[in-house]
């Protein structure tokens, strides 16, 4: 719990991330998700509850484990990249030997090894992102807590950055995600954990959430002509097109028994299809409820 | 020390001492002063530029023999009387005519008159009546018949020589006073002009990482406390090198000066300013044993005793003021209007203790001078201008014991709004906001 003012930021939250996991924390602004990540990476206190790593509780040395990138990125405008990338290394506590070969890897993997003396006001914004992405990863965490790591990044630095995160991953790091961008959360998270007014109010594994707010509705293709009169007490049709329908079952029937009744119409089917409900309608539909 | 705050001390001051701004400051800075004072100097002494032909008619018949030009001024005596040098003024030969009247030696009022359409500058009529003045002194004192050697036996030069009561041992001259005050008068300006030059930066190097944003990822890894604490040791580490540097180069400059003109800057004490005071022979004849005790009064101030506390209490006056401007910088961001009203608030304990000093030069045992050299925030600048003049030691010890309990105090507080100001955007920085942020958890 994280009290200002007369605010409540963060009230009761509690999760787990499991271990070697790509873990999403969304919500929309003002969620309280920063004011959660500063108390993971000790910047603030909590004023009750606790956060273990590894079934400890973070203490001063936690933030060497800890790769935090957030959101408003910052790099010293006037400093060259390589000075800066060493600061940032030996801040976390690598020696300089260590910090100057674990740069120079990076720099060899992004292919931007002359930018070692380039000062950072003189890179494009999406260079800048490189850089803050190395010095974020550079001291091999092992919980990476990456907050819109995409934003103003092209296609394809997105994939490149995006690759960079599956191979961390790979490799053992935990990964906490933020953002608000849901076709991202969709795509790279295994687990999600969505706050509004600082409180969770859904929880669980993507596939799962998907599952539990489907309302079953099929997209059915066919080939002739439906008869005219097809819904019935059983289902209802969302839409009615030339070559496919989108029928909402009712609770209690079930899509073998839609098929059936189709196929015994003599309507031939060419797709059948179950419309799971995306991300980003689950959380539009729940922050929307929660907010009212 | 813990390995963040060094490598923050480390970015600090590499960062600083590598950039170009630095070398221009450091090595330029004296250069250029030196230069401007020169310039300076060069100017005052040509005063005005344009040669002036004074024709002077001697009616007074004193003896001029030896006056024959001055400054910018040549003076010719060849025209018989005034109608004779008005024409040749009005043919353009001369560009004045200064008339001397007959010397009545009862009056004390002694009019020379200046015929030109073209007034004389001040400095031009001030040396003109010094010129004169001593030539009129002369003549009166032949015709009234005095010995020179008498006369000069009736100038008595007045001076209180003190004595230490109780500390036997301490000698003093007449100039103790006179010479220790001076070097407090100068550290004490010195201080305050370094305590505000290097706190404000520490003020921009607080505010630069807030508003580039960076101040995020640091502190993700670092306590705000050492941040903030690296930042004011970094800093104060560049102040201490670019002084060291600046003592170096103006021993260099000096001995340099000193081994090309010689003393020769000492004879030339301008006789000018010294002989317009009248029975002034006296001092330019001593001026040379004068400076002589000066150097000795310097010799004898305890340095070895203050020169370490003048390091303490800028120490103490630069923590002080970094700390309060740290906590100012966080708070305010790039709102440059706020960091100024704030600055001025901060500063205001230093202006006084800065006009205070002032008066402390002069009087450094009044109440006031006492009080404030122990009192927090007045008595990093205070305390070192009284130091030459030997204050009680209780005043010292009490000064020094309320300045390391107010400095820990103000840092505490300092690093309490700074940990809150760093991460708080788009809030107004008033103090009265400042006040709450020390009380949050």
């Amino acid at each position: 719990m994280k009290q200002y003012h007369n605010h409540r930021a963060v009230d009761g939250v509690s999760f787990d991330v499991r271990k070697q996991s790509i873990f999403g924390l969304l919500g929309p602004n003002g969620a309280g998700k920063t004011s959660l990540i500063r108390i993971i990476t000790t910047i603030t206190g909590a004023d009750e509850g606790e956060v273990l790593i590894d079934g400890q509780a973070i203490n001063r040395l936690t933030p060497m484990d800890i790769g935090y990138l957030p959101e408003e990125r910052g790099l010293y405008k006037k400093m060259k990249v390589g000075d800066q990338l060493m600061f940032l290394a030996q801040l976390k506590g690598l020696s300089k030997i260590e910090a100057k070969s674990k740069i120079d890897k990076w720099f060899e993997k992004f292919e931007i090894t002359d930018w070692w003396n380039k000062k950072v006001d003189e890179l494009s914004k999406g260079m800048q992102q490189k850089v803050q992405f190395i010095s974020t990863v550079m001291h091999e965490p092992k919980l990476l807590i990456l907050d819109e790591p995409f934003s103003g990044l092209d296609p394809i630095n997105t994939n490149l950055i995006k690759d960079e995160i599956y191979r961390l991953n790979k490799e053992g790091t935990s990964i906490i995600f933020s953002t608000h961008r849901m076709e991202q959360v969709e795509e790279i998270c295994e687990d999600i954990v969505l706050m509004n007014q600082g409180k969770i109010i859904l929880e669980g594994k993507v596939d799962q959430i998907k599952e539990d707010f489907k309302d079953n509705v099929y997209k059915i293709g066919f080939k002739g002509k439906l008869p005219s009169q097809l819904a019935n007490e059983n289902f209802k049709v969302l839409e009615d097109k030339e070559d496919h329908v989108i029928i909402k079952i009712n609770e209690g029937y079930s899509s073998n028994a839609l098929l059936q009744s189709l196929i015994s119409e003599g309507i031939q089917i060419n797709s059948y299809q179950e419309i799971m409900p995306t991300l980003n309608e689950i959380f539009i539909k729940k922050v929307g409820s929660s907010n009212e | 020390m813990n390995n963040s705050i060094k490598q923050i001390i480390k970015r600090e001051y590499l960062t600083r001492v590598k950039s170009k701004t630095f070398l221009l400051t450091t090595f330029l800075a004296p250069i250029g002063m030196v230069l401007l004072f020169g310039f300076l100097g060069f100017l005052l002494s040509r005063g005005s530029d344009d040669q002036k032909q004074i024709a002077i008619i001697n009616e007074a018949n004193i003896d001029v023999s030896d006056i024959k030009s001055k400054q910018n001024m040549t003076f010719d005596y060849s025209y018989a009387d005034v109608n004779s040098a008005l024409l040749a003024y009005k043919d353009e030969k001369i560009d004045g005519v200064l008339v001397l009247p007959k010397v009545q030696v009862e009056a004390k009022d002694y009019y020379m008159t200046f015929h030109s359409d073209n007034q004389l500058a001040i400095d031009e009529s001030q040396s003109l009546q010094s010129l004169f003045r001593k030539k009129i002194r002369n003549y009166k004192i032949t015709s009234l018949g005095i010995d020179q050697d008498q006369l000069k036996l009736i100038d008595t030069s007045v001076k209180i020589d003190p004595k230490s009561v109780l500390d036997t041992e301490k000698e003093m001259s007449s100039i103790t006073s006179l010479v220790s005050s001076g070097i407090g008068g100068v550290v004490g300006y010195a201080l305050f002009f370094i305590i505000i030059i290097y706190g404000s930066q520490v003020m921009r190097s607080v505010t630069e990482e807030k508003i580039n944003r960076i101040v995020e990822v640091l502190i993700s890894t670092v306590r705000p406390f050492d941040l903030m604490m690296g930042k004011v040791i970094g800093v104060g580490l560049v102040g201490l090198t670019q002084i060291v540097i600046w003592m170096i180069l103006i021993s260099v400059f000096s001995a340099i000066g000193m081994s090309i003109f010689g003393m020769s800057g000492m004879d030339t004490v301008s006789p000018d300013i010294v002989g317009s005071m009248p029975e002034a022979g006296a001092v330019v004849e001593s001026s040379k044993d004068e400076v002589i005790k000066v150097i000795n009064e310097i010799m004898k101030v305890n340095w070895l005793l203050i020169l370490p506390l003048y390091l303490f209490y800028f120490l103490i006056g630069y923590f002080t003021y970094a700390a309060l401007f740290a906590a100012i910088g966080s708070a305010v961001g790039d709102d440059i209007q706020e960091a100024q009203s704030l600055t001025m608030i901060a500063t205001l304990p230093l202006m006084v203790a800065m006009y205070i000093g002032i008066s402390a030069v002069t009087s450094p045992n009044s109440s006031l001078s006492v009080w404030s050299s122990i009192l927090p925030f007045t008595a990093p600048v205070v305390m070192p201008v009284r130091l030459p003049a030997e204050p009680p030691f209780w005043q010292i010890g009490l000064s020094m014991i309320a300045s390391v309990i107010s400095v820990i105090v103000l840092i505490w507080l300092a690093a309490r709004i700074y940990r809150v100001g760093i991460l708080m955007y788009g809030k107004k920085a008033s103090v009265k906001e400042l006040v709450k942020w020390i009380a949050y958890k």
